[in-house]
């Protein structure tokens, strides 16, 4: 075992110095970063087209008195529901009639309101009516009741946990680190893929093979992976807090998830580590078997779809604690990270981490067995029966 | 069934040689219908150089793959310096496969380190070793180079330096000499000397017989997955008659009834397989009659004609065979 344990971080620290130290290993670094920017670059201009361009304006012509009371209502429940609630009211002639002026190219206004505020009258294409006419006759009522309508105040009585608060809260993190943990890993593992077509091309699997277990460069190789998106986790987390610093966000400020932070990180990304090392196994077993770049390729739409499934269920699985599809979720050994992360965040108990983190532990040591049977009976041609050598010694 | 020589549980101290370094009895290896190592039985004698001679096809690499442990025969065992499971003595054999590999982004002293790494050598004792490798060989520039700078011949000293490097007790080569220059053969050579003069048991496989005439103690020929000859190389040339070169000064007379029925002529001369009952009556023979003998030489066969004579014949058995069976199908 130790032997297996050795052989297998040689391989490993050959790999993961051959990644990291190569140029291409910024550009994986930067790569998330990204979307990011143009995230905040895009989201700028969204929001600046969105106040500006996309609100619908609507002409007002109504008597000069009818016209200032509107746009004061416009005022008032614009600072209660938002800017993108309403559409922008700005004032328009009473003459020509509507109809001339929406005709007019210059026209600045998707529709037009006339008559008076208590029958009002709006002008436009059917498809604009439809959208428009409740915000304008929210506007009318609110204009109409300007002198007797007030915001009723409301009392506050506070207290110092809301368990409905909480519970929300606490689902809503293990929503979120559930969905971390799957676009990291399938962001990451799909890279193992194509990990042993380098070696089989250079035909250096042989001396591999001549020197070392097969298990031993299946284990080396998911270790150097592991270790590779580690570092880039770690960088971009690093990142990503030092962003969230910057921008005057409190850590103490957000809700604790059921087993406290520390503990809760840690497990988090124990299961990183397990749902990593669970679908990475199940792709180096896979991709070993493949010949070329090419049908590396192939394979991976079919199993991003697959993974995309088991993601569902265990989202699915979230909403419903202690319901047969949630424990079936923890069960089921590629979405019992997903599921027991979720679980993490709204119960209490930690010993069932231990024994799911076990579980999966076991089915990562399976897969790599049965993947380095079907590698040395079907690439390296040897082997009889592969399930009858399932339990036998690495070396032998 | 023989008991295993158990791993050395420290490579300080290597467990004691077995007599056999390396032994294989009623080995069995098929790739679909086809068998490819057809009951091969072998034993090479620790500290020997012993070299598997075969045509093309003949099955040799898959011979060694299946005594290193990298595939597992369908039948039959297999020892490695005593261990029944290959993989457990890695660490005291070093393998250059026929088909050569290397990591191409790697430098050279790397590269050999990563080897020795894999069969156990610490990697700054390997890095240390290698650089001392390279040097001694004339290849200090090459130290640093990635693998994918150096030329083929390079790259293949580079990648037998990381065969050598932890410094094992067993060297397999599988076609060493392919793709080097004269030189460069020249220099395989005398480094299997060197390691045979350490006491490293060398196994290799080559169709390129002079190598093997210049090395080997032993040698075995295989053709059609079998076995056809295992022994000494003198043994392997005793299988042949040695050859009679005559040149006489008559072309014909009553002496030519004393030539052997094989005898050919060739280029102004008599060839012809030494009698059994030797020269001697010949040679009375040619003097009684005249033949004026110009030269007359008996050359011994060399591995070469043996090799010829010996797989040649086997491959000829076996299409033989294989026709008759189709015939029968």
């Amino acid at each position: 075992m130790r032997a297996l344990w050795r052989a297998a971080f040689v391989i490993a620290r050959r790999d993961f110095t051959a990644v990291v130290l190569s140029r291409t290993f910024i550009l994986f670094l930067l790569g998330p970063l990204l979307p990011i920017v143009i995230g905040f670059a895009f989201g700028g201009l969204g929001e600046r087209i969105s106040r500006s361009d996309l609100r619908p304006a609507v002409g007002v012509a109504l008597a000069p008195a009818e016209t200032a009371a509107m746009l004061r209502a416009e005022h008032r429940l614009v600072e209660r529901m938002g800017a993108d609630a309403l559409p922008h009211l700005q004032k328009a002639p009473l003459a020509p009639d509507p109809r001339t002026q929406l005709a007019d190219p210059d026209s600045q206004v998707v529709a037009i309101i006339s008559g008076s505020l208590t029958r009002p009258m709006l002008t436009g294409k059917p498809e604009d009516l439809d959208r428009l006419q409740g915000d304008i006759s929210l506007l009318a009522t609110a204009a109409l009741a300007e002198r007797t309508l007030r915001f009723v105040p409301v009392e506050r009585q506070e207290v110092a946990t809301s368990l409905g608060a909480q519970a929300q809260a606490r689902l809503l993190i293990g929503r979120a680190a559930q969905v971390v943990i799957f676009f990291l890993t399938i962001l990451l593992a799909g890279m193992i893929l194509s990990n042993l077509v380098e070696e089989k091309t250079n035909k250096i699997i042989e001396i591999l093979a001549a020197a070392v277990p097969i298990d031993a460069i299946f284990l080396g190789k998911l270790m150097a992976m592991l270790a590779m998106s580690l570092v880039g986790i770690a960088f971009w987390g690093g990142t990503a807090f030092a962003i969230f610093l910057a921008v005057g966000g409190q850590p103490a400020g957000l809700p604790a998830p059921a087993v406290g932070w520390p503990i809760f990180l840690a497990l988090a990304l124990a299961y990183f580590t397990m749902a990593y090392t669970l679908l990475g196994s199940l792709f180096l077993g896979i991709g070993a078997q493949a010949a070329t770049v090419r049908e590396v390729q192939t394979l991976n739409m079919p199993i991003t779809m697959g993974q995309m499934l088991i993601f569902f269920f265990a989202s699915y699985a979230v909403d419903h604690m202690g319901s047969p599809a949630e424990i079936a979720a923890c069960i089921f050994p590629f979405s019992s990270p997903f599921a027991m992360i979720a679980r993490a965040g709204q119960d209490a108990a930690v010993w069932p981490h231990l024994l799911a983190l076990l579980w999966q532990a076991a089915f990562v040591a399976l897969i790599i067995r049965v993947g380095v049977l079907l590698f040395r009976r079907h690439v390296m041609q040897s082997g009889g029966r592969w399930w009858k050598q399932l339990f036998r010694p690495a070396t032998g | 069934m023989i008991g295993d020589t158990p791993a050395p549980s420290s490579a300080s101290i290597p467990a004691p040689m077995p007599v056999f370094a390396v032994e294989g009895h009623g080995l069995v290896k098929t790739f679909g219908n086809f068998r490819a190592v057809d009951g091969v039985d072998i034993a090479v004698p620790a500290g020997a150089i012993y070299g598997i001679l075969g045509p093309n096809g003949a099955g040799k690499t898959t011979l060694l793959r299946t005594l290193l442990g990298i595939v597992d025969p369908d039948a039959g065992e297999r020892r490695l310096l005593g261990a029944s499971q290959p993989l457990r003595m890695a660490q005291q054999v070093g393998y250059l496969p026929e088909e050569r590999g290397l990591y191409p982004s790697m430098k050279a002293f790397e590269a050999i380190a990563f080897m020795g790494a894999l069969r156990g050598l610490p990697l700054a004792e390997g890095r240390r070793r290698a650089k001392a490798l390279l040097e001694d060989h004339g290849m200090g520039a090459a130290i640093a180079k990635p693998i994918r700078q150096l030329s083929k011949g390079m790259a293949q000293t580079v990648q037998l330096f990381g065969t050598i490097v932890h410094e094992p007790r067993l060297i397999v080569l599988d076609e060493p000499f392919s793709g080097l220059d004269a030189i460069n053969q020249e220099k395989l050579e005398a480094l299997i000397r060197e390691q045979a003069r350490r006491g490293v048991t060398i196994l290799f496989s080559t169709h390129v017989i002079a190598h093997a005439e210049r090395l080997c103690e032993r040698v075995a020929i295989i053709a059609g997955g079998r076995i056809r000859f295992d022994g000494t190389v003198s043994e392997a040339r005793d299988r042949l008659q040695p050859q009679v070169r005559l040149r006489t000064r008559a072309t014909d007379g009553a002496w030519r009834r004393a030539l052997p029925p094989d005898t050919m002529a060739q280029e102004g001369a008599w060839h012809f397989a030494l009698p059994a009952e030797g020269i001697e009556p010949l040679l009375r023979a040619l003097i009684d009659d005249r033949a004026g003998i110009e030269s007359l030489s008996i050359e011994r066969p060399g591995l070469h004609d043996a090799f010829v004579a010996i797989a040649g014949e086997a491959v000829a058995r076996q299409m033989r065979d294989e026709k008759d069976k189709e015939a029968r199908a």
